[in-house]
């Protein structure tokens, strides 16, 4: 009501004194003593045009189309089946190589790089934790079809879909051997990425594997100088040890093996029987060719069920270690959340209030959020992350626990296979072996 | 049973895959009570964005995807722009030294007397909000950052947002992808209005 005698009175007074004469700041002066000091409040009242003036249109250009991600879907799931039915039913690597060259361009270079099925599991543990989170079905198709794809196939997606694997996959020239014992040691990164990647996401903190995408300043031909090194890096790495980046950090990569290992169907080094010529075994850049074992002798036998028992055991002692152990490092781990970051900021140094060149402290003190408010919320997401650093702690220690124990597993083999888990189904195996029929 | 020689082995391998297929059916089932056909895309609040600079400066972008839109409707068409000029100026002429913006991305016309049209010139705006925040302190406010979304790769996670001060930046549905300010009704119901 005040506000529109206001309004009218004000109008008034400007159309009698004719507001060109004015200086606006005048007015300005003028308003602000009359209306609420509101920045949202309309200071100048809307112009009557009287030379039949016509508003511009405001520009506002849609975003890319929700039925051209379902076409990503589509074309993943095209991709995916093509490489299964190349790395399977025509035994082809060439097919497999142009497949990837494709998803490269479509995924890596068209797509830039984003929606990616790596990235995918954050939104999925963002919208289990958080509700009000409203994931999208092709992100979640996103990340289910490659799963299901490696639980029938093996890992076809990293084969011929996965941009990150592919554009690694191709700079491959020399590829070197990695002593087992470090393969096996670097080859625990990926659970720590993985799960640091969970909890960061579901307590919607951070999305780190998006954030530390090596390869996105490629894709995106630009980003951050640092990150664009750490792709160039990667690939340099990656022309001497192959898929440095699948094989020593991928978190989906994690998922990926757990269901391979179990996958109905994998790519098999030969179509008939093996004839022990060992030429595949060097065709492997990723030394993930098992080979045949000889049969163990009684004694051996009786120390490894010994000891695999005794690992068995121990796989709790692990959990609750590595988990006590991360329980105790979560006030570091939280402050991965801003609100505890600025919680602790300015709990630790007050003084950093008087700091006008810090904007984060000067936006919040401008708020209105008080500083209790600030504390509870803090409060809140450690409690989160205390749980979240527990359960990380004992998934870390299964992971090592599971790893240590079937380190005593022994399987009988008489030929050379791939080994399932690790297998990228890239194909170059089956290239290699002269048994053709 | 038609497996003839169901070994060990084979029958753990296949509890396994079985438990894995119920594993990843659940986890799909879990995330489908969340789930919308609809991607989101990012957007910037105007009444929450606190014009600090910062969507100049860390887009992944080159050139941020946050660009000044001009909502005609509110605008004041004020001789003495807030928005336009720098503050302080002595005479109001288009001249390099009195603009604020740092690039020249506003182009001034005269419509009738006394007022002014300002228009965002998209090529040249980089998205610093120094208008924004001239606009929103003297004038109506009809200045404001939004996301332009011909030019955001739409980022999993905006790197913009990450380091927004007062978490102005908001996940909102691709059918209404913007947030330009409508009419007035600020705070308790936001009118985020998107021109067809």
């Amino acid at each position: 009501m005040t506000t529109t005698i206001t309004m009218t009175t004000f109008i008034s007074i400007y159309k009698n004194i004719g507001g060109f004469m004015i200086k606006a700041t005048l007015l300005i002066i003028l308003i602000s003593s009359f209306m609420s000091s509101s920045a949202q409040m309309q200071r100048f009242p809307k112009p009557e045009f009287e030379t039949g003036y016509e508003y511009p249109t405001v520009e506002a250009p849609e975003p890319r189309s929700t039925s051209l991600e379902f076409i990503d879907v589509g074309v993943l799931l095209l991709v995916m089946s093509l490489a299964a039915w190349f790395a399977l039913k025509r035994r082809s690597r060439k097919g497999i190589l142009w497949l990837s060259v494709f998803s490269l361009i479509y995924f890596g270079f068209y797509r830039e790089g984003c929606v990616c099925s790596i990235g995918a599991i954050q939104n999925v543990a963002l919208t289990l934790f958080d509700p009000s989170y409203a994931i999208s079905i092709p992100i979640i198709l996103f990340f289910v079809l490659p799963l299901l794809f490696s639980l029938l196939f093996g890992r076809v997606f990293c084969a011929a879909a996965c941009p990150l694997g592919v554009i690694q996959d191709l700079v491959i020239i020399k590829p070197i051997t990695i002593p087992a014992w470090l393969n096996k040691s670097l080859g625990f990164i990926p659970y720590i990425y993985l799960g640091l990647a969970v909890l960061m996401a579901a307590t919607a903190s951070d999305f780190i594997i998006c954030r530390y995408d090596p390869f996105i300043g490629i894709f995106r031909m630009g980003a951050e100088f640092s990150m664009i090194i750490l792709g160039i890096a990667f690939l340099l790495m990656g022309l001497f040890v192959a898929r440095p980046y699948c094989r020593f950090l991928c978190p989906y990569g994690v998922l990926l093996g757990w269901m391979s290992k179990f996958s109905k169907h994998h790519i098999s080094i030969t179509p008939s029987e093996c004839i022990q010529c060992k030429l595949c075994d060097h065709s492997c850049p990723f030394n993930v060719i098992d080979e045949p074992t000889e049969a163990l002798k009684p004694e051996e036998k009786q120390y490894n069920k010994r000891r695999f028992t005794l690992f068995a055991l121990l796989i709790p002692v692990w959990m609750l270690v590595a988990g006590y152990a991360l329980s105790l490092a979560h006030p570091f781990i939280s402050k991965a959340h801003p609100d505890v970051y600025m919680a602790e900021l300015l709990i630790t140094q007050p003084e950093i209030k008087n700091d006008t060149n810090n904007l984060d402290v000067q936006t919040f003190l401008a708020s209105g959020r008080t500083m209790e408010q600030l504390v509870d919320d803090a409060k809140t997401i450690r409690t989160k992350y205390y749980t979240g650093s527990w359960i990380l702690g004992a998934f870390l220690g299964l992971a090592l626990g599971l790893m240590l124990m079937n380190h005593f597993v022994v399987r009988r083999r008489t030929d050379y296979t791939p080994n399932r888990t690790g297998c990228y189904s890239c194909g170059r195996c089956m290239d290699y072996c002269p048994v053709k029929k | 049973m038609a497996k003839k020689n169901l070994n060990r082995r084979d029958f753990l391998n296949d509890t396994m895959r079985l438990t894995a297929a119920v594993a990843i059916g659940g986890l799909a089932g879990l995330t489908l009570r969340n789930a919308k056909a609809e991607k989101t895309v990012w957007q910037i609040d105007p009444f929450e964005c606190t014009q600090c600079g910062r969507c100049a400066t860390d887009c992944v972008l080159p050139i941020s995807a946050v660009k000044c839109v001009h909502a005609y409707d509110l605008c004041g068409y004020c001789d003495l722009c807030g928005g336009y000029f720098k503050p302080g100026v002595i005479d109001l002429h288009t001249g390099a030294e009195n603009h604020l913006c740092p690039t020249a991305a506003i182009e001034r016309k005269f419509v009738e007397e006394p007022y002014f049209e300002y228009k965002i010139i998209d090529d040249l705006c980089i998205g610093c909000g120094k208008c924004v925040a001239g606009c929103t302190s003297f004038g109506n406010g009809s200045l404001h950052l939004q996301v332009r979304h011909d030019i955001c790769v739409d980022c999993n996670d905006c790197a913009i947002a990450k380091v927004c001060p007062s978490q102005a930046f908001h996940r909102v549905p691709a059918s209404r992808p913007y947030m330009i300010k409508g009419d007035f009704v600020a705070n308790e119901n936001p009118t985020w209005s998107n021109p067809a």
